[in-house]
C-alpha cells in the first residue's frame, strides 16, 4: 500500500528507450524500456542477477551501453559519463555505501556537488573561502536535514554505524539538488526501525525529485512506489502500477511467487 | 649543549627535505595505488633544469621556479602520456598490481639514462643562494647554515601550502575523493583522471623543490636523488603511506634518528640507522605509525 504522496505529473523526465547492455557474450539487458515523471518514485525490481544495478550502472556511465536511446526532458541525450551525471540534474547512490571514511559527515556530503564549488587555493591561504563555500555548506546542511543527519555534521564517517551512513550516502546523492535520483538497496541491511526512517525520507525526497529505487525489501518498494519495473534476466517482463505487477503472474512466478 | 643542539636544527633540516620526497610519493600512493620509483629520475630530471636555468639566469630563485614548474609538467606528462594508457590496458591479473611498479622502475633508469645523454654522468654543483656557512652559537660555530634555514623555512612553506590544499579547498577534496573511491569520485562530477594527473603534478613540483633544496650541499648527478628516495621511501612507510601529515612526521623521525647517531656515535651510521628504524616499525606497526587502525576502505 502506498503512502499518500505528492501527486505524480504526467511531465516525462526520464525516457530509456530499448537499452541493451551486454558483458562479452552475456547479455545484461534486452531492449529494456523505462519512463520516469516528476515526482514519482519508480520501482525496479527483480532477482538477483536481472540487471537492476546494471540499468543504474549504464544510466550513470559505469557500464558500456551497446544500443539505446536515453531522454531527459523530452530531448535526446548522448549515454552521459559518469562526471557528466550532475549537470544532467541526476545523482545516485550505490550498493556499497562508499562514504570516505577520513572525512567529516559534511565532507563527504559537500562532495556531492564538488563540481560547483569553487575554493582555490589563494583564497583558502586567506580564509576568504567565501560565498561559494558558505552556499555549498549551507546546501549539504540542508541535504543532511532531509534525511534527519544534520546533528552529525561534524563526525567522522567512520565513526557512524552503518544505517546511519546508508542516511549520510543519501544525503551526498541530494546535495547537487537533482531532479533525477537513483537509489541502489537503500534499505539492504538495515533493521525494521531503520527501514521505517528509510521509507519516509524516500516518500519524502519524492515531493523535490523523482525517484528510481532498486530495493529488495518488498515492504519498502511497496509502501512508496507509485509504479514497478521488473526484470528477470536482463529482460522487462512487467511494469505498471504497483497493484497491476503484483498480480502479474509472469512476476509472481519469477520473483513475488517466492513470497507467495 | 652546542652539539645537541646543531643536530636538532640539522635533524630538522634533512628532515624537511625527506618530507618532501616523503610527500611526493604518497601523493602518488595515494591517488593510484603506485609506489612511484621514477620520483628520483623526476626530481633529478626536474633538478638539472633548474641547474640549468640557474646558471643561464645567474638567479637560484629562477632556477628553483623552473625546477618546481618542470617538475610539475613532468608529473603530468608522466601519468597522462605513460602510467593512464598503463592503467586502462592492464586491468585483470596479478599483473594489475605488478606492471605500473615495474613501469615506474623503468621510467627511472630511462629518465636517468636521458639526463646522462643530455648532461653527461659527471657531477655539478649549484651554488647556494644563501650562506652555507654554520651560525656562530655562543661562540661556537655549529653545523647549521642560513642555507639550512631556509630549507627549512622553504619546506615549511611548500608543507603548509599542500595542507591547504588538501584540507581545504574543492580541489584538495577531489583529490582526497578521487584517492579513496575513483567510482563515487565520478559519480559527484568529479573528472577523476584529471584530478589523479594533477595529483602526479604536484608531487613532480614537491620533488623538484626537494631537489633544489638537496642539490646546494650535495652534487648534482643523474643517481643524485637515489639516496634521497630512499629515505623518503622510508618516511612514507614510517608514516603509514597514506598520510600527508605520516609523510611529514615519518621524515622528522627519520631525519632526527640519523642526526642524532651520526653525532653522537658514528658518521657511518646514516644507512644502518634509516634501515634499523624502517624495520623496526615494520615488526611493530607494519601499518605505519601514524596509519588509520581500521585501514582503508577503497
Amino acid at each position: 500500500m502506498c503512502l499518500e504522496s505528492t501527486p505524480v505529473s504526467n511531465e516525462t523526465l526520464l525516457s530509456i528507450k530499448s537499452l541493451s547492455v551486454n558483458f562479452g557474450g552475456l547479455k545484461a539487458l534486452s531492449n529494456v524500456n523505462l519512463d520516469l515523471h516528476k515526482n514519482e518514485v519508480v520501482g525496479l525490481i527483480g532477482p538477483n542477477g536481472a540487471g537492476k544495478t546494471t540499468l543504474f550502472n549504464a544510466l550513470s556511465g559505469l557500464a558500456p551501453v551497446a544500443s539505446g536511446e536515453l531522454e531527459i526532458n523530452g530531448k535526446s541525450h548522448k549515454w552521459p559519463k559518469a562526471h557528466d551525471l550532475v549537470d544532467l540534474g541526476i545523482s545516485r547512490t550505490l550498493q556499497g555505501v562508499g562514504l570516505f571514511p577520513e572525512l567529516t559527515v559534511l565532507e563527504n556530503v559537500m562532495i556531492g556537488d564538488n563540481k560547483n564549488s569553487k575554493s582555490g587555493l589563494i583564497s583558502a591561504a586567506l580564509g576568504i573561502n567565501g560565498r561559494d563555500e558558505a552556499k555549498l555548506r549551507n546546501r549539504a546542511m540542508s541535504a543532511l536535514e532531509r534525511v534527519y543527519a544534520s546533528g552529525i555534521a561534524d563526525r567522522r564517517a567512520d565513526t557512524l554505524p552503518y544505517p546511519v551512513t546508508k542516511r549520510v550516502a543519501i544525503a551526498r546523492a541530494l546535495v547537487s539538488e537533482p531532479k533525477i535520483l537513483l537509489l541502489d538497496e537503500p534499505a539492504g541491511g538495515l533493521g525494521a526501525q531503520d527501514i521505517d526512517w528509510m521509507n519516509s525520507i524516500i516518500h519524502n525526497l519524492a515531493t523535490q525529485c523523482s525517484v528510481i529505487l532498486v530495493e529488495h525489501h518488498m515492504d519498502v518498494v511497496m509502501s512508496v512506489c507509485d509504479r514497478l519495473y521488473v526484470l528477470n534476466f536482463g529482460e522487462l517482463i512487467s511494469s505498471g502500477e504497483v497493484e497491476t505487477v503484483r498480480r502479474d503472474p509472469a512476476v509472481v512466478a519469477a520473483y513475488l511467487g517466492v513470497n507467495n | 649543549m652546542n652539539q645537541f643542539i646543531t643536530a636538532v636544527l640539522t635533524s630538522l633540516s634533512s628532515g624537511a627535505i625527506y618530507a618532501l620526497m616523503s610527500i611526493s610519493l604518497v601523493l602518488v600512493w595515494r591517488s593510484t595505488r603506485v609506489v612511484n620509483f621514477a620520483q628520483a629520475g623526476q626530481a633529478v630530471l626536474t633538478t638539472f633544469i633548474g641547474y640549468e636555468v640557474t646558471v643561464r639566469s645567474g638567479s637560484y630563485w629562477i632556477g628553483l621556479i623552473a625546477a618546481v614548474i618542470s617538475g610539475a609538467l613532468v608529473g603530468a606528462i608522466i601519468d597522462r602520456f605513460f602510467m593512464r594508457p598503463i592503467f586502462k590496458r592492464v586491468k585483470s591479473g596479478p599483473i594489475v598490481m605488478i606492471a605500473p611498479v615495474v613501469a615506474t622502475l623503468g621510467l627511472l633508469g630511462l629518465i636517468q639514462a636521458i639526463i646522462g645523454f643530455i648532461w653527461g654522468f659527471t657531477y655539478v654543483s649549484i651554488e647556494a643562494p644563501v650562506s652555507t656557512d654554520g651560525y656562530n652559537l655562543f661562540g661556537t660555530v655549529v653545523a647549521f647554515s642560513p642555507f639550512n634555514l631556509m630549507v627549512l623555512v622553504a619546506a615549511t612553506i611548500a608543507m603548509l601550502l599542500l595542507t591547504l590544499l588538501f584540507q581545504k579547498t574543492n580541489i584538495g577534496l577531489a583529490l582526497r575523493a578521487s584517492a579513496f573511491s575513483p567510482e563515487i569520485a565520478r559519480l559527484s562530477g568529479i573528472k577523476v583522471d584529471a584530478v589523479r594527473t594533477l595529483g602526479w603534478a604536484i608531487a613532480g613540483a614537491a620533488g623538484g623543490l626537494a631537489g633544489m633544496l638537496y642539490v646546494p650541499g650535495s652534487y648534482l648527478h643523474p643517481n643524485a636523488m637515489d639516496v634521497l628516495l630512499v629515505f623518503g621511501f622510508i618516511a612514507a612507510v614510517i608514516g603509514g603511506l597514506d598520510s600527508l601529515f605520516g609523510a611529514v612526521a615519518g621524515a622528522m623521525i627519520l631525519g632526527f634518528a640519523i642526526n642524532f647517531a651520526t653525532s653522537y656515535i658514528s658518521y657511518k651510521l646514516v644507512f644502518i640507522t634509516a634501515f634499523a628504524l624502517l624495520i623496526t616499525v615494520l615488526l611493530v606497526k607494519p601499518n605505519g605509525i601514524f596509519s588509520s587502525s581500521k585501514g582503508r576502505k577503497d
